[in-house]
C-alpha cells in the first residue's frame, strides 16, 4: 500500500511539471504578452516603478520565453507567485484563503449530493421500474441538465422572496466583531445557497450511478448466495449488495470534483462568494498576470490531489485493486 | 386437415423469418430500440423542433436582431387577449398597446381603447434569411404601434423571444462545431496513439492527462478571455470553439486509444496488415469503424456540454458579445439581483438552455442503451 501511494507520488513530478507549463503558456497567448509589463505600468499607476523594475528582473522579462519559464518556475518552487498588479500584494497572500473557501465549497457541495444521491439510488435500484423510481430518473436528469449558474440565478430569485438567507458572500457585514461560534453560524448560513446551487448537478449524475451499479450487484453470484442463505432482505442489500456497489463511485469521486472547482467558478461569481473561480475572473479581466497563472495552477493542483486521495481511497476499500 | 406437408412449410416459414430477423443490420436493431425509449424520442422531436426554429428564426422571429425600442425597456410580456375591455369577443385574439406611465422607471399599462389583431404572415422588418435571402415575410406580428413582446423585452427594449431565436444559431451550432472539429482530431489521435503503443502513445497519454489535471471552466476562462477583442462575431464564435475543441480532444482520445489498443492484434486487422495496406488506412478504415457506437453516443452528450460552456463563457461576458447573441448573453442581462426579481422574463434564455441540454441527454442516454446490445430485448 505505502508503496503504491510513494509510487503516485513520483508520478506527479512530471504531471506537476506538464500542469505548470500550460498555466504558463496560457497566459502568453495574451496578445502583445512579451511586453504586458508595458501596459501594466499605465494601468496600474499605484505600482512603483521600482517594484516593476524587480519584477521584471526577476520573471526574466527581457529573456527569451524559455528563461522566463524556469525563471518563473523558479519563483513558484520557493512560494513566490509573484504580485498582483490589482491589490498590490503578493499573490501568495491573496489566493490561499481563497482556494480554501473554493475547496470549502466544493466539499461542503460532494458531502451534500452523496448523502442525498446514495439514499435515492438505493430506493430507485430497490425499487426498479416503479412510478416512484421513473420520476427520480427523470429529475436527475433534468438535474444534470440544469447548468450551475441557472440554479445558482433560480435559487437568488427564490431566497430573495423568502427573506431567510443572506443572498451574496461568505460572511455577513458584522463577522469580524463575531465570537467564534457566531462566526461559523454564519458562515454556514451564507454556504446553503451555493452548495445547494453547486450540489444539485452532483446529485442527479451521482444517483444514477448508484442505481445502476446496484442493480449490476444485486444480479451477481454473491447476492443470490446471501439470499439462499436466508439472510433477511435488508442484510442482503445494506451488508453485501451496497458496499460493493459504492466502490465503483469512490472513482467518481476524483471526476466529480473537477465538475465542481468549474461549476464553482459559476456560483462563486453569482453569489459573490470569494472563491478561486471569483478571483480568476476577475484576474483575467485585470490582466493580473501572476494571479491568472497561480491560479490555473492552484485549481489543477487541488484537481490532481483530490483524484489522488480518491485513488488511495479505492485501494482501500476495494482489495482487488492491485497495487504494485 | 393439416399435412405433414403443410407442417414442414410452415416451420420453414419460421425458420426463414427468424434468420431474417438475425440478419438485419445492427443499426435497424438500434433504431427499433431506439423507439421505445419515450423520453429519448421526446428528446429526439425537441431538437427537431429547436434546430427547425434555428434554421427559420428571422421568419418565426417578429422582430429583428438589433430593433430596439428604448421607450419600452424592460416591457412584461405582452398579454394576449380574446376578450376586449367592454366585454365583447374576438374572432381573432389582439392585444393591446402598452402606454409609458413615466418614461424614467419601466412600469407599463395597457392602453385598452384600441385592440390590434395579432395577424399570420405580416410584412415587417426586412431581413436576409440565412445572410442570403432577402425577404420582410413574418409568421405574425402586430400593426405599430402594438408591440407583441412574447417574452417581454430586455434593457434596451428588445424582444426577447426574437433574440432567443437568433441566440438559438449560436448556442445550438458551436456544439455542433467543436464536434466536427474535435472528434477527427481526437479519433485520429487516439486511433494511432493505440495501435502503435510506444513513444507516439506515451507522448500523447502524458498530455491529455495533462490538459485533464486542470478544472475545465479556469482553462475555457483563461484562454476565451485571451481572444483578442477586435474579433468579429463570426471569427469569435469560431475561436470559441478552437477553445472547446483544445481542452476537449483529450477525453475523446483516450477512450479511443483503449478500444484502439484492444483491437490491434484482432484477425480483421491482422488480415489488413497482411494484405499490405498503409498503417494510417488500416486504423482510418479497418479500427477506428469498430468504434463508431462509442462515437455516437459521444457526441451526443459533448454537445450539450458544449453548450454549457459557451453559455457560462457568455454570461460571464467572455464569450459571445453583443450585438451578435447568445441564450448565456441574453441570460447575462438577469445578473443583478435586483433587475433579476423586478423582471424574471429576463431567466427564460435559461430555461432554452435547460431544455436544449435536456433533450440531448435524453437522446444521448437512449441511443447509448440503443446500441448496447446487452440491453437489446427480442
Amino acid at each position: 500500500m505505502l508503496r503504491y501511494i510513494l509510487r503516485r507520488l513520483i508520478l506527479l513530478g512530471p504531471l506537476l511539471l506538464g500542469i505548470t507549463l500550460v498555466s504558463w503558456a496560457a497566459i502568453q497567448l495574451v496578445p502583445g504578452s512579451g511586453n504586458y509589463f508595458q501596459g501594466l505600468v499605465l494601468q496600474y499607476p499605484q505600482i512603483s516603478p521600482q517594484t516593476i523594475a524587480a519584477l521584471k528582473a526577476q520573471f526574466g522579462m527581457d529573456q527569451p520565453p524559455w528563461i522566463q519559464y524556469f525563471r518563473w518556475l523558479w519563483s513558484i518552487l520557493h512560494l513566490d507567485f509573484g504580485l498582483s498588479f490589482a491589490y498590490n500584494v503578493p499573490v501568495t497572500w491573496l489566493i490561499g484563503t481563497r482556494a480554501l473557501n473554493t475547496l470549502l465549497l466544493s466539499l461542503t457541495s460532494l458531502v451534500v449530493a452523496w448523502s442525498v444521491a446514495l439514499p435515492l439510488g438505493i430506493y430507485s435500484a430497490i425499487h426498479q421500474y416503479s412510478a416512484i423510481d421513473g420520476v427520480l430518473n427523470t429529475l436527475a436528469f433534468v438535474a444534470v441538465s440544469i447548468p450551475s449558474f441557472f440554479s445558482a440565478l433560480l435559487l437568488l430569485y427564490a431566497a430573495y422572496w423568502s427573506h431567510i438567507l443572506p443572498l451574496q458572500g461568505l460572511t455577513g457585514v458584522d463577522f469580524d466583531t463575531y465570537p467564534w461560534w457566531a462566526k461559523i453560524l454564519d458562515i454556514g448560513r451564507h454556504l446553503i445557497l451555493p452548495t445547494i446551487a453547486l450540489g444539485l448537478f452532483s446529485v442527479g449524475g451521482l444517483m444514477r450511478y448508484m442505481r445502476n451499479y446496484l442493480l449490476e450487484v444485486l444480479k451477481s453470484d454473491f447476492v443470490k448466495t446471501a439470499r439462499a442463505k436466508g439472510l433477511s432482505e435488508r442484510r442482503v442489500i445494506y451488508r453485501h449488495a451496497v458496499r460493493n456497489a459504492i466502490n465503483p463511485l469512490v472513482t467518481l469521486f476524483g471526476f466529480e470534483l473537477g465538475g465542481l472547482l468549474s461549476g464553482a467558478a459559476f456560483v462563486e461569481n453569482i453569489m459573490g462568494y470569494p472563491g478561486l473561480g471569483r478571483l480568476i475572473l476577475e484576474a483575467l479581466l485585470k490582466k493580473d498576470v501572476f494571479v491568472v497563472m497561480a491560479s490555473l495552477l492552484l485549481g489543477s493542483v487541488m484537481l490532481i490531489l483530490g483524484n489522488l486521495a480518491a485513488d488511495i481511497m479505492l485501494a482501500y476499500v476495494d482489495p482487488r485493486i492491485r497495487y504494485d | 386437415m393439416i399435412s405433414a406437408h403443410d407442417v414442414a412449410a410452415s416451420r420453414l416459414a419460421a425458420q426463414r423469418r427468424a434468420e431474417a430477423e438475425r440478419a438485419r443490420s445492427p443499426w435497424a436493431l438500434a433504431w427499433r430500440q431506439l423507439k421505445r425509449y419515450r423520453l429519448a424520442l421526446a428528446g429526439g422531436v425537441t431538437l427537431i423542433v429547436l434546430y427547425t426554429a434555428m434554421v427559420l428564426a428571422e421568419f418565426l422571429a417578429p422582430y429583428g436582431l438589433d430593433q430596439s425600442d428604448r421607450t419600452l425597456f424592460y416591457a412584461p410580456p405582452t398579454s394576449v387577449h380574446w376578450r376586449d375591455a367592454r366585454g365583447h369577443w374576438h374572432l381573432r385574439p389582439f392585444v393591446y398597446a402598452y402606454r409609458v406611465v413615466d418614461p424614467s422607471i419601466p412600469q407599463y399599462v395597457s392602453d385598452t381603447s384600441r385592440t390590434y389583431d395579432i395577424h399570420a404572415l405580416v410584412r415587417g422588418a426586412p431581413y436576409h434569411w440565412l445572410g442570403l435571402v432577402p425577404a420582410d415575410l413574418h409568421l405574425f406580428g402586430v400593426a405599430p404601434p402594438a408591440r407583441l413582446f412574447l417574452l417581454g423585452t430586455d434593457q434596451f427594449g428588445r424582444d426577447m423571444f426574437s433574440r432567443l431565436l437568433y441566440g438559438s444559431r449560436v448556442s445550438l451550432l458551436i456544439g455542433i462545431m467543436v464536434v466536427v472539429i474535435t472528434f477527427p482530431i481526437g479519433m485520429v489521435l487516439g486511433g494511432i496513439s493505440g495501435y502503435y503503443g510506444g513513444l507516439i502513445d506515451n507522448v500523447m497519454m502524458r498530455s491529455v492527462e495533462v490538459l485533464a489535471a486542470f478544472p475545465s471552466f479556469y482553462l475555457f476562462l483563461t484562454l476565451a478571455s485571451v481572444l483578442p477583442p477586435t474579433l468579429s462575431s463570426p471569427q469569435r464564435i469560431a475561436l470559441l470553439s478552437g477553445v472547446f475543441s483544445l481542452v476537449g480532444w483529450g477525453g475523446l482520445a483516450r477512450v479511443i486509444r483503449g478500444i484502439v489498443l484492444g483491437l490491434r492484434d484482432v484477425e480483421f486487422v491482422q488480415a489488413a496488415r497482411a494484405s499490405g495496406l498503409r498503417d494510417l488506412r488500416i486504423i482510418v478504415r479497418h479500427v477506428l469503424p469498430s468504434t463508431a457506437s462509442y462515437v455516437i453516443v459521444a457526441a451526443t452528450l459533448t454537445i450539450p456540454g458544449v453548450i454549457l460552456g459557451e453559455s457560462g463563457l457568455s454570461y460571464l461576458g467572455i464569450g459571445v458579445q453583443e450585438p451578435s447573441t447568445s441564450w448565456g448573453l441574453q441570460l447575462a442581462q438577469a445578473q443583478s439581483i435586483d433587475v433579476l426579481t423586478q423582471f424574471p422574463w429576463l431567466l427564460v434564455p435559461g430555461l432554452a438552455i435547460v431544455l436544449a441540454i435536456l433533450a440531448f441527454n435524453f437522446l444521448g442516454d437512449g441511443i447509448r442503451d440503443a446500441l448496447d446490445p446487452r440491453q437489446r430485448s427480442t
